[in-house]
């Protein structure tokens, strides 16, 4: 089973790495870039096929040390 | 005073702080591996140091604080035993739920590597009693991320119990927007837990306690924590 796990900031955190990709994509030209923050993907291979399990599992695995959820939200994906 | 500096992989500053504990102490630091699940019985010290512990993957200090060793380390802080973090030390003793707050890209988003002068809060704690509430020392810094960041209510509860420290400043003792060299909140250069006996910081007292080094200003945090460990005794 292939699941996703993502990681953004929370709103309110500074994201001096977002605001210098941000200058970055307005310098090259790219039109209507209006903000960028900058975050994290984890793609997981698990074993078992418990759609619920798996769930659980990845969230307890973000809790734990995927996000540091002072900073951070995260969002699980079970893609199946 | 027995200290016990863990060690990490990645870890790069362990030897420094070793060699400023005997100087302040005379007695030969133990070095702590971090998948170790004891500290040395009859530990008086806890020292986290700095470096980049699996090479900052992650977040700076994620991995490094959910290391075997920090659940001994865990159960030492509650118990009223000291623990000391320096730069990664400090991420990691944040991101192992020790101390308040995270330690974020440094506001420029360059790495920093120089001295910086620091103001001492206060003198009446077991990690600043070496010096004088007001006095300036300085200290060299090297970090990239050390940008302390917290919430509105940690950081009015930071200041409210004088759980500042240390405070980046100007020579002369003035803080301001440009002595705050990473961006922190409140140019907060260091913070000790509610109970006071866990200090993080960025700075790197360890690298300012011989003449060699051109300064010993970081003799007192070394000098201090002996005094208190003396008087405890």
């Amino acid at each position: 089973m292939k699941a996703r796990v993502t990681v953004t900031l929370k709103s309110g955190i500074l994201d001096p790495q977002g605001k210098a990709i941000e200058g970055a994509l307005k310098s090259l030209g790219v039109a209507g870039v209006a903000s960028v923050r900058q975050g994290k993907v984890f793609d997981i291979e698990l074993s078992g096929s418990d759609k619920a399990k798996a769930e659980a599992a990845l969230k307890d695995a973000a809790d734990k040390l995927l996000a540091n959820t002072v900073i951070e939200n995260y969002r699980v994906e079970v893609l199946g | 005073m027995k200290s016990a500096v863990l060690v990490f992989p990645g870890i790069n500053r362990e030897r420094d702080m070793a060699r400023a504990l005997k100087l302040a102490s005379g007695h030969e630091a133990a070095m702590v591996w971090h998948a170790e699940t004891a500290l040395p019985r009859g530990t008086d010290l806890v020292v986290v140091p700095g470096g980049f512990s699996y090479g900052d993957y992650l977040r700076c200090g994620a991995i490094a604080a959910r290391a075997p060793i920090m659940d001994a380390v865990r159960s030492f802080a509650a118990g009223g035993g000291l623990v000391l973090g320096v730069c990664n030390g400090f991420q990691i003793l944040c991101e192992a739920g020790l101390l308040p707050g995270v330690l974020m890209r440094n506001a420029r988003l360059k790495f920093i590597c120089h001295d910086v002068h620091l103001r001492v809060e206060r003198s009446d704690t077991a990690f600043t009693r070496g010096y004088n509430a007001g006095q300036v020392i300085r200290v060299p810094i090297a970090h990239g991320e050390g940008n302390y960041e917290a919430d509105e209510e940690t950081l009015k509860r930071l200041e409210g119990d004088g759980r500042v420290l240390y405070r980046y400043c100007s020579a002369a003792g003035v803080v301001d927007e440009p002595s705050n060299i990473n961006g922190a909140a409140h140019s907060i250069a260091g913070i000790v837990n509610e109970r006071g006996n866990v200090l993080g910081m960025m700075p790197h007292p360890e690298n300012h306690v011989e003449d060699i080094m051109g300064c010993t200003d970081g003799r007192g945090l070394f000098a201090g924590l002996v005094a208190h460990l003396e008087a405890a005794a």
